[in-house]
């Protein structure tokens, strides 16, 4: 780990003590959305398979979570790896599916599969609570540490983002993540250097469908509440313009983008109300002015700017 | 009896709104090879205008058409003004048309407000109609003769026309079109302009059947793709026999099965895709 | 000993025309073969099929006594085949070296490894460098291939293929774009490429290619229609109607 990083990471633990109680809890929600961002980031980024679904993974381990804990009366410690385990599951099954296809036919096709997700959501009634959503639900308390208070979440959060992000960056960086890369920029000449390019790409989506669900368990802990609107299509454009926005194929990108996207929208929703309008115009803006995404293009155009002045 | 009856001319009904809807979005993709992810927004501005055109005192037909007008108007500036900066970067389109549907749908919430708004039937389809015995409701009828009408309209000007010979031509290989003289540039907002269109009219005509209510770009937009991705990508013929199959699946398994209506879509899909990732008449593997 | 490839009766049609008809073939251990023909005579189609990437219709492929016919294509590098390709399709975004390195973990379990660090791997890069040496690229290693010439990504992708250590090496127009230099630094290349590899060369550019091989396949619309050592076929009277002209 680099010096910068681990300042960074000495002010991030620092945090409660020197903010409020509303900066915590928002710095919890860019944690979580961070490792949202950067489980699509793996697929998006460097697989080059850029999905529309994510949202379900995310609001699948939150929805198991959430429903065997208030029907099935279990505790954390059994609810937790059942929704993890379940939702990678659904992994499974989504990514043979939506893999039968790459491209744009990929994107529809998870996007397709999430509307059916958000639409189970909404009407499975007798499940889901429809759009009551469930409500009543608690925090786990790991060795008995009680995460009820917004500080101790956060730095339970904290913990969890560093454990991911360490991971992602030992997976990007492990021979499987260079293959991955391979199989993204040239498809057809990996297959021919002997890599099962279906496999590799399944493998993935299976991992990041993994990490959505550790996020969406993070995000029902901190909610205590869950409604069908987290696997609607916007939680997923957030995550994918968090990925863009930040620059995709890079670890520090996503997370970058997900603390604007995140600060955005509470900014927006507090003075605005008119997040989604909001998102769309900054949608349209990356896409056409910064597609590399902020930090890569920001430099671009400093350089740009420097080069002219010459 | 009544009920299996009712429930086979609703999904005809929702079928032919699912053509209406759908063929532009097949006709887009086969063209452009994009995916246009504000087609369910369009489709919800077309119930939108076609509320409002209503309140200024038009019937609904001509509210329809008006609001198909107005959607295709829409259509050809996002066409123009967005699409036309990202071409040759076809996911940098798609992201666009996703941007610009949160826009539209927030659009329409700031215009229309958060409340259902129920659209009046035609007094004149108002009463049921009475064949061999059976009662049919006679709007849905209608709805059905619309999707036919369009069907037919759509297939002679794609088979018989000389623009239809070229949307033709640029579907199977634009770069061919363009090297005989085909404007790709102008071809590509007609036909994003006759999607649009198709869209607005489909929002319009089902308005009766959907009323106008925000969440109606993303349910339509969801069967949208389900169609597409069933019937095969860019086949319009796919479309049609899609949007009927899945037009039946949807009425009788929300009529049955309520809570699970969404999986039993989804099946479907999964098997066809399964066996054939080109969707059922589609040419196009993406 | 099996022979490197064998083929037998090939067919492929695309909407009801033929383009490979009938066609077998056997290439020894070790053997040289150059596969020659006018354009549209199938020459591409057949390097598909025997590569993979195109279902033949009828007939069977074999590499090394192996029955390849239904296989998918990794499987095939993993039997020991090998192949280089016309149109430049490397990681252009990356170093020479992890370029190669790409192709040696292709056949190695580690490919499969998502923890262990890759660029800690030194003897993995150690042989890249080796395998670039070779090619005459060893000072360039670290540069991205967006950043040589045309004809050092030749080199680099001739790299690619030795890092297979295949036994059956195809070469699809090794000498297409080239200058002459380059042509003469690439027609080296594979002649020093080890007798363990067979090889089976499409090209067009007959004076080189007709030095480099011991047994000749003549295609023409999709058939083959004259076989074997140079002399043989450069002599036969069908040959020279159909394909030299004269």
């Amino acid at each position: 780990m680099k010096r910068s990083h681990l300042l960074l990471l000495v002010v991030l633990i620092a945090l409660p003590w020197f903010s409020g109680e509303y900066y915590v809890n928002l710095a919890s929600q860019i944690l979580i959305a961070a490792i949202f961002a950067a489980s699509l980031n793996l697929l998006v980024g460097y697989a080059g398979l850029t999905s529309l679904g994510h949202a379900s993974y995310l609001g699948l381990s939150a929805y198991i979570s959430a429903w065997l804990s208030l029907r099935m009366g279990l505790g954390h410690a059994l609810t937790a790896p059942a929704a993890l385990l379940a939702t990678t599951l659904t992994g499974c099954a989504f990514g043979w599916i939506a893999l039968r296809a790459s491209g744009l036919g990929f994107l529809m096709l998870t996007l397709a599969l999430s509307q059916i997700v958000w639409g189970l959501g909404y009407r499975w009634v007798g499940v889901t609570n429809g759009d009551n959503g469930l409500s009543g639900l608690t925090r786990p308390a790991p060795f008995g540490i009680d995460l009820a208070n917004s500080a101790a979440y956060y730095w339970f959060v904290l913990i969890i983002t560093t454990l991911v992000l360490l991971v992602i960056a030992r997976f990007v960086n492990s021979p499987f993540g260079a293959t991955l890369r391979g199989t993204r920029d040239q498809p057809r000449r990996m297959s021919s250097l002997g890599y099962d390019v279906w496999g590799i790409r399944w493998v993935t989506f299976v991992f990041a469908s993994f990490l959505g669900a550790v996020a969406g368990l993070l995000y029902v802990y901190f909610n205590k509440y869950i409604h069908p609107s987290v696997m609607s299509v916007t939680v997923s454009a957030e995550a994918l313009l968090a990925v863009i926005a930040g620059g995709s194929g890079t670890l520090a990108g996503p997370v970058v983008g997900a603390a604007l996207v995140m600060l955005l929208k509470n900014y927006a929703s507090a003075y605005v109300e008119r997040w989604n309008m909001l998102m769309g115009f900054v949608f349209v803006f990356i896409v056409i002015v910064m597609p590399a995404g902020i930090v890569p293009g920001t430099q671009a155009l400093l350089r740009r700017l420097g080069g002219g002045r010459k | 009896m009544q009920f299996w009856q009712i429930q086979t001319l609703n999904s005809f009904a929702l079928g032919g709104l699912l053509f209406l809807l759908s063929s532009g979005f097949a006709l887009i993709f086969g063209l452009m090879r994009i995916a246009n992810l504000t087609h369910g927004a369009l489709f919800m501005l077309g119930a939108y205008v076609a509320v409002s055109a209503m309140r200024a005192g038009f019937g609904l037909a001509l509210a329809a058409l008006i609001a198909a007008l107005a959607v295709a108007a829409v259509g050809g500036l996002i066409e123009r003004l967005v699409l036309r900066r990202l071409s040759g970067n076809a996911q940098g389109q798609v992201l666009a048309t996703l941007g610009l549907s949160f826009i539209a749908s927030d659009f329409c919430l700031i215009v229309w407000g958060g409340d259902t708004i129920p659209i009046q039937t035609p007094a004149m389809f108002q009463a049921p109609l009475r064949l061999f015995g059976l009662i049919f409701p006679t709007y849905r009828l209608v709805v059905v003769g619309i999707a036919i009408v369009v069907g037919v309209v759509l297939y002679l000007l794609m088979e018989r026309t000389r623009l239809g010979a070229m949307i033709r031509a640029g579907v199977d290989d634009m770069q061919m079109a363009r090297a005989v003289g085909i404007r790709a540039s102008a071809l590509f907002t007609i036909v994003f302009c006759l999607g649009a269109l198709l869209a607005g009219l489909g929002g319009a005509v089902g308005g009766p059947i959907f009323s106008a209510y925000p969440g109606l770009d993303s349910d339509m937009l969801s069967l949208a793709l389900i169609v597409v991705i069933l019937g095969g990508i860019g086949s319009l013929v796919g479309t049609f026999v899609a949007s009927f199959i899945i037009g039946f699946i949807y009425t009788f398994g929300t009529a049955l099965l309520p809570d699970l209506a969404y999986v039993i879509l989804f099946l479907p899909m999964v098997i066809v895709i399964a066996f054939r990732p080109t969707g059922l008449f589609g040419t196009i593997k993406t | 000993m099996s022979a490197a490839l064998e083929v037998r009766g090939l067919c492929k049609a695309f909407g009801g025309i033929s383009v490979t008809q009938d066609v077998s073939l056997t290439v020894a251990a070790g053997e040289r073969r150059l596969i020659i023909g006018p354009n549209g005579a199938g020459k591409t189609t057949l390097f598909g099929l025997i590569a993979g990437e195109i279902k033949p219709d009828a007939g069977s492929v074999f590499v090394l006594g192996h029955d390849v016919t239904r296989l998918p294509i990794p499987a095939r590098a993993r039997v020991g085949m090998a192949r280089t390709y016309q149109i430049i399709n490397l990681f252009s975004k990356d170093t020479l070296a992890h370029n190669v390195v790409l192709s040696l973990l292709g056949l190695l379990p580690l490919r499969r490894n998502p923890i262990a660090a890759l660029a800690a791997r030194s003897d993995l890069y150690d042989k890249a460098h080796a395998l670039l040496e070779r090619v005459g690229l060893a000072a360039r290693a670290q540069h991205r291939i967006s950043e040589i010439s045309y004809g050092e990504q030749r080199r680099v992708e001739i790299a690619l293929a030795l890092a297979q250590e295949p036994k059956l090496l195809l070469l699809d127009e090794p000498f297409a774009g080239l200058s002459q230099d380059e042509r003469l630094i690439i027609k080296q290349l594979i002649a020093e490429i080890p007798r363990e590899t067979a090889i089976v060369m499409i090209e067009h550019d007959m004076d080189i290619a007709l030095e480099f091989a011991e047994k000749i396949t003549v295609l023409h619309y999709g058939q083959l229609i004259v076989e074997g050592d140079r002399d043989k076929v450069v002599n036969d009277p069908m040959t020279r109607e159909i394909y030299l002209g004269h």
